[in-house]
């Protein structure tokens, strides 16, 4: 019997060949932390004397959720981080370098590679073909120490994409209609495979977009085929020697199989206060007007040049609603630099945008535009649940690049195929 | 492991890791103890204040859906907490709950009502709802995740062994 990707590499890792529902111990490449998780991480280390990391290049301890830190709490778990860093030779990623799900695929991962972390988007990944999956801190702290961790193999959904995107309607509509549709825990265990003519011609950007959203649908592991497209990723990143290429066998045994026509889809939002609780814009037109006060594009989901370069295409030469402020936030300082460089930076201040530091930014409600009470929020990220933006009475809207800077525009949710 | 009785208390389908543990609160998850008073808050504000040590949590679908934080299953269990029942459990958050020694419990909890007084029985499989005279069962943990939570959690099974065994 053949093998879906998540048997294969879990097979290559454990030594054995594996199939769905089996217990594996499997070896780990690379492993990442960030300051809300890697504190309590590190504490257990230490708690037995274990303060030790089996890969020390590929250990990555990211300073991303509060960067730069707001407090004085948060200021000491950064030291605590940096001075992990120092005892073990773990690499540190500093305030300001970027979001972990953006620097770990263009600088650590390699197709076939198994990828822990402990923060719950780490199957973002999964877009390079790595069996990339969040996990506690407790989980992370034992698998940076020992390169191992245990696993249940996860059946798979095939989820088999056909027609090319319609304009206006991009892959976060897509990942967004995907889980609307199987729910916040349509895929729960499960590893979600990506199929079709349509994957062929995705970019990789297109596909962290919808890898980093798998666990809002409860997948342990979202996975692309390794290609053409990542080994151009790879190549561009300057790492094509990462590069093999991998794809599932054709005779792999699939729990069910989703088949979505994209070019049938629509610009799509989620409404408070679930990921799956998703409308598409025709939806949206029938209801009365939803006023925003606070449009936010960046985060791990959609952070990327490409996502900038969007917006700021729908932005040129106009200026935001004055009655909606206007966030965003870059992915790295990598994609700041080239926003700067390719005039895309430019085109949103001139609108009227505030641009944050690189990092997480207003995602967490850790720091930097938490929302007033009863405040709306139009944003880029992958989860709008309550009090997500530092506020429980706070209502956020999910959407893409495109329906945010359309939204910036008018100051209520808007089509961005009105705009285009 | 012994039995455990306490008083449920009822939250709905999705309860995510914001609600149980938000962001706005980031800078005191070095500072658990403090956390741990703020449980749930989102969900209901007043739960750390009304709830008893021994009482359980009773959710619905997906419960612990959202971020990896393995705060949110940690001050569930330093608040006092005996257990956490519900339909179903989001991954993360259900691993995080073995790791940290926190019981977690798959049953059908529609008939559980806030209040009623529970005993649960994890070696028996079954929740005995003794308010309403009913009993719930449900299935042993898979074998992995039993011989971690009898270690009393991922560290101390790893400081007992010096790696994993499992088998
Ligand atoms: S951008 Fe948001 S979702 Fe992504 S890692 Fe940061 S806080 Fe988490």
């Amino acid at each position: 019997m053949g093998q879906t990707l998540a048997e294969k590499i879990l097979s290559e890792h454990s030594g054995r060949a594996v199939k769905a529902g089996e217990f594996v111990i499997a070896s780990v490449d690379v492993c990442l932390v960030q300051d809300g998780t890697g504190p309590l991480a590190v504490r257990q280390l230490q708690k037995i004397n274990l303060e030790r990391v089996a890969h020390p290049g590929k250990t990555v301890l990211f300073l991303d959720h509060a960067a730069p830190s707001p407090r004085k709490e948060l200021s000491n778990d950064h030291m605590l981080l940096r001075r992990f860093a120092r005892k073990t030779g773990a690499v540190l990623s500093e305030v300001g370098d970027g979001i972990c799900h953006q620097i770990i695929p263009q600088d650590y991962l390699a197709p076939g590679d198994v990828h822990v972390g402990a923060d719950s988007h780490t199957c973002t990944g999964g877009a390079l073909c790595a069996f990339a999956t969040g996990m506690g801190s407790t989980d992370v702290a034992i698998a940076m120490a020992l390169g191992r961790t245990w696993f249940r193999v996860p059946e798979t959904f095939k989820i088999q994409l056909m027609g090319r995107f319609p304009e206006g309607v991009y892959t976060k509509d897509l990942v967004l209609h995907l889980i609307g549709m199987i729910g916040a825990d349509g895929a729960t265990y499960k590893a979600l495979e990506y199929h079709g003519k349509t994957v062929d011609e995705m970019k990789m950007f297109g596909r962290l977009t919808i890898a980093n959203m798998a666990v809002e649908a409860g997948a342990k592991v979202g996975l692309f085929p390794s290609d053409d497209v990542t080994r151009d990723y790879l190549q561009e990143m300057g790492r094509g020697d990462a590069f093999r290429p991998i794809s599932p066998d054709a005779d792999a045994e699939y729990e069910k199989v989703i088949k979505i026509d994209v070019s049938k889809l629509e610009p799509t939002v989620s409404f408070p206060h679930t990921v799956d609780n998703t409308r598409t814009m025709s939806q949206v037109k029938e209801m009365d007007p939803i006023h925003i006060d606070q449009v936010v594009i960046g985060t791990c989901t959609n952070g990327r040049l490409e996502d900038l370069q969007v917006a700021a295409s729908i932005l040129k030469g106009k200026k935001r609603d004055k009655d909606t402020r206007l966030l965003i936030a870059p992915a790295s300082r990598g994609i700041l630099m080239a926003a700067l460089k390719d005039g895309t930076l430019q085109t949103l201040l001139d609108a009227n945008a505030l641009i944050l530091p690189p990092g997480c930014g207003p995602c967490v409600g850790v720091h930097q535009g938490a929302l007033g009470d009863g405040e709306t929020c139009l944003t880029t990220q992958n989860r709008n649940f309550v009090g997500r933006m530092g506020n429980p009475k706070g209502f956020i809207y999910l959407g893409s690049p495109a329906t945010a800077a359309a939204t910036a525009l008018t100051g209520r949710i808007t089509d961005p195929r009105e705009v285009l | 492991m012994e039995k455990m009785k306490g008083k449920a208390w009822v939250f709905g389908d999705d309860i995510s890791t914001d609600h149980i543990a938000p962001g706005r609160l980031f800078h005191l998850r070095s500072d658990l103890p403090e956390l741990a008073k703020h449980v749930l808050e989102d969900a209901d504000p007043e739960f750390a204040t009304k709830m008893s040590k021994g009482d359980f949590v009773v959710g619905g679908n997906n419960f612990g859906l959202g971020s990896s934080r393995e705060h949110a299953p940690t001050i569930i269990k330093i608040a006092g907490v005996s257990a956490v029942l519900a339909k179903s459990f989001a991954r993360i958050f259900y691993r995080n709950s073995i790791n940290v020694g926190l019981p977690v419990i798959i049953c059908n909890t529609d008939g559980i009502e806030v209040s009623d007084e529970l005993e649960v029985d994890i070696d028996a499989g079954v929740v005995h709802n003794l308010t309403k005279k009913t009993n719930i069962s449900f299935a042993p943990l898979p074998k992995v995740m039993q011989k971690l939570l009898e270690d009393g959690g991922l560290l101390n099974h790893i400081d007992k062994y010096g790696d994993f065994n499992l088998d």
